[in-house]
């Protein structure tokens, strides 16, 4: 009898079994999850991120679950995450120690230790590889065996560490100094940081609670945020002072020897400052630039820079622009919550547009009723 | 990692802690949004996260569950939670509405009438009624602390002016126990007047929103309305359930899929379904609606 409603048992699970035989019927041998993680490394970095979880393997079998759907497969994380406790808090991790993959700057030609450029694909020629659709083990090996043997040599001999560019202004005191806390207290971490997983936004933001909103957002969202900012709703020119690729050591406190830390792994980061002039009223003082800072998970530039834009953007003190506003920035960029929210309406609606059906004819009802 | 062992009604107990004193506040201060931390669960957010936290942190072990989406226990996302919540829980289900010790619905309240003792929990999209009039949730706060909804009735008044009434049909603005507006969740006006003065316990779970509210039961919940332009619910007269002849249920409209003609039948699939067979049928009766 209820056409549109019953049944609903059996039909979620048919179309289940049907994603699964779209998923599998192309006849070609399915894709090992480690395939993923070492070939579809920035798509794993993507969802990492926007999952807010650091496990490649898990990532990567997010995206073959998802057929390759980064927004699905952050979700498939997020949901995962839920079910861990959260057993301890790092001791905040130093970026001017990362092990460096990259590290360039768009503000100085010259910085100490130089630019390096490291795996990017920033100057290569868009062009489709005809050749990639041959590829074999066998051209793959080769190439590794070759590059190892020539190229790696000279650049292992380079320094992995290299120190802060923004360093150099803040020695300075070219750079606006920011309150990281309005907490004195830093004793405890645990109880002196907000967590965006464990308390909801309020507004206004703490820092701490603006950076953890970024750091997990949806990497195409920023994007057009920082990028509306840019180019005109709004006046944020990041000059990128520094962007660094690297491995970054997490240390936890000891859970039993007080003053002893422990080492528990280390993390792939994206790390990018940018360095924008502040106008500052007061004659008097002297003029200053302000960093705008953002950071995530693997290699994600184009995040990690839309990040360091819309945290200056929303500094801001009377919002003039969407980029600048941190309720409308920090609340629409979570991928797993918009993608969420914009997918619901595909469920049923029927007594909500039943109710506004009967408005509506009420309201016409009135109304035909005067014009007779 | 092919089997992962998720604990007892899926959430840790660290967060079903939360979750529960959080609504302790929510049931002390009725009408009054609580943030939380509301955690991403297995379902996608705007599909009853809120509702399904709540759910899982006030079960236990002996109680039966009911869930329904726009009134129907069939409809798919009633199934897909259902299944969710039967796997992670092992609980008994049930369709009936009595018999349900915590009920678990999107945009119904049911027909019967529930009683002491029974919770209702309802999925939320909107959290904030006065998002009608103003985006910012900094300004929202600000408005429900010093009771300031004057934008809100300036908004009622001018749909009047510009309509002839007032044009909201469901998440009817509630005053909940003299103080806090409130978002009933997208339910129709038909429901509104089941939520004063009633027996049972609601609770509100806005799972992307991170807000949980109540009504404890014998609260008073009034919809805002005009002296001389009365809350009014949605009118089916000389409209009836073409399953169980229902004249007083709230009625979905539909087509015939061969001949094309509209008919009505009851959006509560429990209580349609009870009426039409003959044993049962002189037990049930509507909630009487009075306000």
């Amino acid at each position: 009898m209820y056409v549109a409603a019953k049944g609903g048992a059996k039909a979620i699970s048919e179309a289940e079994k049907l994603l699964e035989y779209y998923r599998c019927n192309g006849e070609s041998i399915p894709i090992e999850v480690k395939q993923i993680m070492d070939q579809m490394r920035l798509a794993v970095d993507k969802v990492m991120g926007e999952g807010s979880l650091y496990a490649p393997d898990l990532a990567a079998l997010a995206i073959k679950q998802a057929e390759g759907d980064t927004i699905e497969a952050a979700f498939l994380l997020r949901a995962f995450r839920s079910t861990l406790p959260r057993l301890n808090y790092s001791i905040p991790a130093d970026s001017g120690q990362m092990r460096i993959l990259r590290r360039i700057s768009a503000a100085f030609k010259d910085i100490p230790g130089g630019q390096f450029l490291g795996p990017t694909r920033d100057y290569t020629k868009r062009l489709l590889n005809f050749k990639l659709i041959e590829e074999t083990d066998q051209h793959v090996r080769d190439f590794v065996a070759e590059y190892e043997l020539m190229d790696l040599q000279q650049v292992l001999g380079t320094p992995l560490l290299f120190p802060k560019v923004a360093d150099l202004l803040r020695d300075e005191g070219l750079i606006e100094s920011v309150k990281m806390n309005n907490k004195k207290d830093t004793s405890s971490i645990q109880q002196n940081i907000d967590d965006i997983t464990r308390q909801a936004l309020r507004f206004p933001a703490s820092r701490a609670m603006r950076m953890q909103s970024l750091a997990r957002g949806e990497t195409g969202s920023m994007m057009a945020l920082a990028y509306s900012s840019m180019r005109g709703y709004g006046n944020v020119h990041p000059c990128i002072g520094e962007l660094r690729v690297g491995y970054v050591e997490l240390v936890i406190p000891h859970p039993l020897m007080a003053a002893e830390y422990i080492t528990v792994g280390e993390i792939l980061l994206t790390e990018v400052e940018i360095i924008a002039r502040i106008k500052d009223e007061n004659k008097n003082s002297r003029a200053k630039f302000a960093l705008g800072y953002g950071i995530c998970f693997g290699q994600n530039e184009i995040k990690a820079i839309a990040m360091a834009t819309l945290d200056r953007a929303m500094t801001a003190v009377d919002p003039g622009a969407p980029a600048e506003d941190e309720e409308f920035v920090l609340y629409h960029i979570d991928g797993v919550e918009a993608s969420g929210f914009t997918a619901h309406w595909k469920l049923p609606h029927y007594v909500d547009f039943q109710a506004d059906l009967n408005r509506v004819r009420s309201i016409n009802e009135r109304r035909s009723g005067k014009n007779e | 990692m092919s089997e992962y062992e998720y604990s007892y009604a899926f959430l840790d107990e660290q967060t079903k802690k939360e979750i529960r004193r959080k609504l302790l506040k929510a049931v002390a201060i009725p009408g009054y949004q609580v943030p939380f931390g509301s955690r991403e669960m297995p379902i996608a957010r705007g599909w009853g996260t809120g509702g399904l936290q709540i759910t899982l942190s006030v079960i236990g072990p002996d109680d039966i569950l009911k869930i329904i989406d726009q009134g129907c226990d069939e409809s798919v996302n009633a199934c897909n939670l259902r299944t969710f919540i039967e796997d992670v829980t092992g609980n008994a289900m049930t369709y009936d509405t009595l018999e349900a010790d915590i009920i678990q619905t999107r945009h119904r309240i049911p027909e019967e009438k529930m009683k002491d003792g029974q919770i209702l929990v309802l999925q939320v999209p909107y959290p904030e009624i006065l998002r009608w009039v103003e985006p910012s949730e900094r300004e929202t706060r600000r408005m429900h602390a010093e009771r300031d909804y004057n934008k809100l009735w300036v908004f009622l008044y001018e749909d009047i002016v510009r309509w002839g009434e007032i044009t909201i049909s469901y998440r009817y603005p509630v005053m909940v126990n003299g103080r806090y507006a409130m978002d009933p969740s997208p339910i129709p006006r038909f429901d509104v007047p089941k939520l004063h003065q009633a027996e049972t316990l609601f609770l509100f779970g806005a799972g992307r929103e991170k807000r949980i509210y109540a009504i404890p039961p014998y609260t008073d919940v009034l919809p805002l309305q005009f002296e001389d332009y009365g809350f009014k619910v949605e009118d089916f007269s000389g409209k009836s359930c073409r399953n169980c002849g229902s004249t007083n249920s709230y009625l979905d409209e539909t087509f015939d899929s061969k001949s094309g003609k509209r008919y009505f039948m009851c959006s509560d699939t429990n209580y349609c379904t009870k009426r039409s067979s003959t044993i049962t049928e002189t037990k049930i009766l509507p909630q009487e609606m009075s306000i």
